[in-house]
């Protein structure tokens, strides 16, 4: 296992050689200390390879990732995973604002709460948070899964496409267009296949699916006035 | 974008510490508002004594023999103590508003930074960590304290606009984000006849925050009512003798981290600003809510109403 102190060597040099990681590099297992909640920590990586970062990070964690399995041993800032493309984010702690953002695809697992925004316009991604989700999130999500074994906040998947958003406690309200759906036996398979994924011992059948009541992103003539 | 650093001790013990601990988180901040910096200190009181901390942009010939001068215009002495730009002039409570006025007169370029009986508010246009070296700020000890690094987008890079501002004995304010009504509120204030010196908006939020307390709003409820009656963001941090407190308006843009411990409760945009601060690794780390105010008072216990403010 490589270990890289980001104090002592800086995020330039810690990212340069994260980059440098071929497909095939033999170097597969990396180790951050003292993060100390510094900014873009692992971003932009395209290897197969497992960083684990030993502490909080700051913004846009993980952003852009593919391939790469992130682990952050910690909470982290505003932006993680943001358009992650593929592989796989795993953040112990609590996720600040916007985690997920646009996200094309990957699994981006939250151990703690998400804020605000999280998943807001995605566009793949699977997002696994163990605890409560802010206001806002899934704001026009295009497509993938959000699993919330806690509680949604406000305005849950306000203007959304074809993202599902799987929800075992409360939701605080839902947004504009965006409905309770019913839970059939593929979308009880989906949960379960995402459930084990994430780590959660939650049972699917213990959740409630939304998703969009397509009636806003569908041209419909009585609305014609309205343009 | 603008940084916003914050500690409240419970541990006396740490006091004497904490400037140097604050100034460590302040210029952790730099990269979030480089072009001005201030702190907001709480430090020892002198029963029956006041503060005004002043500032002047030619401190050598304003302060000159300030204190003498306005002993004259004022009953009991005055004590002065300078620092760079900043001046504290120490007096019977009862007599800062005659020193206010004579001092219109007698040195009409000197500003008020703040009044307060432990309140010291110390701004300047710099880089943190050059305004911290100006004030010695290191070496300040107290109870509690909120620092802010600016970067400006509302209005011009002036001391005046710097933060943070003081809304009432022993309160302060500091912002970051940006209000959007705060032309219109600044008339209705003025017309209320609200003093408001500059085009800046959080100085607006700072006068209508203390336009609320006059008019009989604990500074829990006018934190309330600030959220109905200002537009656009902002993550509000406020001290007051006691306490300090947060609120963020209800959509949440602006960052904001908290950590407690047995020791203190501490403020940062980022958390990077608090990874230094002692047991941080085993603090309880969270995210203030939107549209909630959050107080903690040396007087009361910890709350997430206006009860205690």
């Amino acid at each position: 296992m490589q270990t890289f102190d980001l104090e002592a060597e800086g995020l330039r040099a810690l990212n340069e050689t994260l980059h440098a990681q071929a497909e095939t590099t033999n170097q597969t297992k990396w180790e951050i200390i003292n993060p100390k909640g510094s900014h873009a920590i692992a971003v932009g990586l395209d290897a197969p390879i497992e960083v684990n970062v030993k502490g909080s990070t700051g913004y846009y964690c993980a952003g852009m990732n593919k391939q790469a399995t992130v682990h952050v041993h910690g909470s982290a800032g505003p932006g993680t995973a943001e358009n992650m493309m593929s592989g796989t984010v795993i953040v112990e702690g609590d996720a600040s604002q916007y985690a997920g953002a646009t996200g094309h695809g990957g699994t981006l697992i939250i151990k703690g709460n998400a804020s605000s925004r999280c998943g807001i316009s995605m566009k793949g991604i699977d997002i696994i948070v163990h605890g409560n989700v802010g206001h806002m999130s899934a704001f026009m999500a295009q497509s993938g899964n959000i699993v919330v074994c806690g509680d949604a906040g406000d305005a849950l998947g306000d203007s959304c496409y074809e993202a599902r958003f799987f929800v075992r406690g409360t939701v605080k309200s839902l947004g504009a267009d965006c409905i309770e759906k019913e839970m059939r036996p593929e979308h009880i398979t989906l949960l379960e296949e995402l459930l084990e994924r994430g780590g959660c011992d939650a049972k699917a059948s213990e959740f409630k699916r939304y998703g969009s009541a397509r009636t806003l992103y569908n041209f419909d003539v009585d609305n014609a006035a309205a343009y | 974008m603008c940084g916003i650093v914050g500690l409240f001790l419970k541990d006396t013990s740490l006091e004497p510490r904490l400037g140097d601990m604050l100034t460590d988180m302040l210029i952790t901040m730099t990269d979030r508002g480089p072009d001005s910096a201030g702190i907001a200190i709480y430090g020892e009181e002198a029963k029956g004594c006041a503060k005004l901390t002043v500032q002047s942009g030619t401190p050598d010939a304003d302060f000159a023999g300030l204190e003498v001068a306005l002993a004259d215009h004022i009953t009991g002495s005055v004590a002065m103590r300078v620092k760079d730009t900043h001046a504290v002039l120490e007096m019977q409570a009862d007599q800062i508003a005659a020193a206010r006025a004579a001092l219109a007169t007698l040195r009409p370029a000197i500003r008020v930074m703040s009044h307060g009986e432990t309140l010291e508010i110390y701004k300047e246009v710099g880089l943190p960590k050059n305004v911290a070296e100006r004030f010695d700020l290191r070496k300040m000890s107290g109870t509690h304290g909120i620092g802010h690094t600016r970067m400006a987008t509302e209005s011009a890079v002036t001391t005046m606009g710097a933060h943070p501002f003081n809304t009432g004995v022993d309160q302060c304010l500091v912002h970051n984000g940006s209000l959007s009504n705060h032309n219109s509120l600044r008339r209705k204030l003025r017309r209320l006849g609200v003093h408001i010196e500059t085009e800046n908006d959080t100085e607006v939020g700072a006068a209508y925050l203390t336009w609320k307390m006059q008019t009989g709003s604990t500074l829990g409820e006018a934190l309330e009512s600030a959220l109905d009656d200002l537009d656009g963001f902002f993550t509000f941090v406020v001290g007051t003798k006691d306490g300090f407190g947060v609120v963020r308006d209800p959509i949440a843009c602006k960052p904001a981290v908290m950590a407690e411990t047995d020791q203190y409760v501490a403020f940062g945009s980022e958390y990077r600003a608090l990874v230094n601060l002692p047991g941080i690794e085993d603090a309880r780390v969270w995210e203030p809510e939107p549209a909630t105010v959050y107080f903690w008072s040396h007087n009361a216990a910890p709350t997430v109403t206006e009860k205690a403010a």
